[in-house]
């Protein structure tokens, strides 16, 4: 079985000013949220249509979208957008996750047709949250610029398999097989992958050890 | 009521949730797990982050049509997008065993369901859903399950009661997933029916020596 190689992953580190960048993009893009949110700023908006259409193109084309329907996709995320706006809270998610739950919702309405179950938060019968969540021990800014840090230090074969995993629809055993892998190769990767950021989320950085 | 669940559902599978790939059925199951676990909801909340960061990577962009941005603005004032159906209100000053989404499915809380009986010690129920089958079941106290094995993946969640197999004790939250290689029979508790929600990808096969002549009478 191939197992996982480890890969320097020097090359593909950005440098520290580029680290910084990171923080600064995270709290652009919530600063531009919070501005179509309360204020109802309509160039904030533009702003972020500028940043996100072209992602979100690709996002929706590489699950199998043609152009024309990614396109008419973007405009209803972008929409949602707006109208949901109040409903951001930058402690709770960065920008850009708020805005790929809403683009992920809309891409299943698109292509399967059939319904995301999801938990109501104010549900009487919800388990509440323990007050003390061990991610809450960071700002959630500083754990989204860590995430990006830390998913350009992941090892190609984690980072593609993971873009795969998130970006193209597909079940893992479909990944699988078009990347004629093992299931289990696919599934450790993924699990690899995630863990390594989720270590960078809470705080423990997985490029320190090369500072 | 509120045991904080000790099984939970796969890495694998709360990222297919996650990142949206996840049929309804299954998808189903995950969620009223998600109601009844704060661990896997921030665990599913970091994975919708690493999408969110995804998304956001500057070498991820393709050019979108001129007109675009004008037709988007065009339509910001107008009237909304269709929202997500609306839930149905719960009696008041009472907690429902059922969480959402699953009680949205029933069509209301646990008296709803409409049971009918399988074999002696079973009732199911039905529930409607794409990607695969999903029902309630309800095991009466102390009684085992038949022994069967999966074709497919089968994920169970308890709501009510408890029941214990090979691998373990499962209570109210906890998720069970059996691999069609798991050959087991569940015991509900001594304590009172246990009310479970079970997806299943393929037919039940039942594998005990008296049971075998139902496997055609199981599913229809």
């Amino acid at each position: 079985m191939a197992a996982a190689r480890p890969v320097l992953a020097v090359s593909r580190t950005k440098p520290p000013d580029m680290q910084a960048d990171d923080r600064a993009e995270v709290d652009r893009l919530n600063g531009l949220m919070l501005r179509v949110a309360r204020q109802r700023d309509r160039q904030a908006f533009v702003t972020l249509f500028q940043h996100f259409a072209p992602r979100l193109k690709s996002f929706l084309l590489r699950a199998g979208m043609e152009a024309g329907a990614a396109e008419e996709t973007i405009q209803d995320v972008m929409v949602t957008v707006w109208q949901r706006a109040e409903t951001f809270d930058p402690k709770l998610a960065a920008a850009g996750t708020w805005i790929y739950a809403i683009a992920r919702n809309r891409r299943i309405d698109r292509l399967r047709r059939d319904r995301r179950p999801t938990f109501d938060p104010n549900d009487p019968a919800l388990v509440p949250d323990e007050a003390d969540g061990s991610l809450d021990s960071m700002l959630a800014e500083e754990q989204t610029a860590a995430l990006h840090r830390a998913i350009r230090s992941l090892p190609p074969e984690q980072a593609e398999l993971l873009r795969m995993a998130y970006f193209e629809d597909k079940a893992h055993s479909a990944i699988a097989e078009e990347r004629r892998l093992p299931l289990g190769t696919v599934k450790s990767r993924l699990r690899l992958a995630l863990a390594r950021l989720r270590k960078a989320m809470a705080g423990d950085d997985p490029t320190g050890e090369n500072a | 009521m509120n045991h904080a669940p000790h099984h939970h559902p796969g890495t694998d599978l709360l990222l297919a949730y996650a990142a949206g790939t996840l049929a309804e059925a299954p998808g189903l199951v995950v969620a009223t797990h998600l109601a009844l676990c704060p661990r896997c909801r921030a665990e599913v909340a970091g994975m919708e982050a690493i999408g969110g960061a995804l998304l956001s990577e500057s070498d991820a962009a393709t050019s979108v049509s001129a007109g675009l941005l004008s037709d988007v603005l065009a339509r910001l004032d107008g009237p909304p997008l269709a929202e997500a159906p609306r839930r149905r209100q719960v009696t008041p000053g009472r907690t429902p065993v059922l969480p959402e989404p699953l009680r949205s499915y029933i069509g209301g809380d646990i008296e709803q369901i409409r049971w009918r009986r399988t074999i002696p010690g079973l009732h199911e129920a039905d529930v409607a859903c794409s990607g695969g089958s999903v029902r309630m079941m309800r095991i009466r106290s102390g009684m085992g399950m038949p022994q069967h094995t999966h074709r497919g993946d089968e994920f169970t969640l308890v709501l009510q009661g408890g029941f214990t197999d090979a691998s373990g004790h499962f209570l109210r939250g906890d998720f069970a997933a059996t691999d069609p290689a798991v050959d087991h029979r569940p015991i509900a508790d001594e304590d009172g029916d246990c009310i479970c929600i079970a997806f299943t990808d393929a037919p039940l096969r039942l594998t005990g020596r008296f049971m075998r002549w139902l496997n055609p009478l199981m599913r229809t």
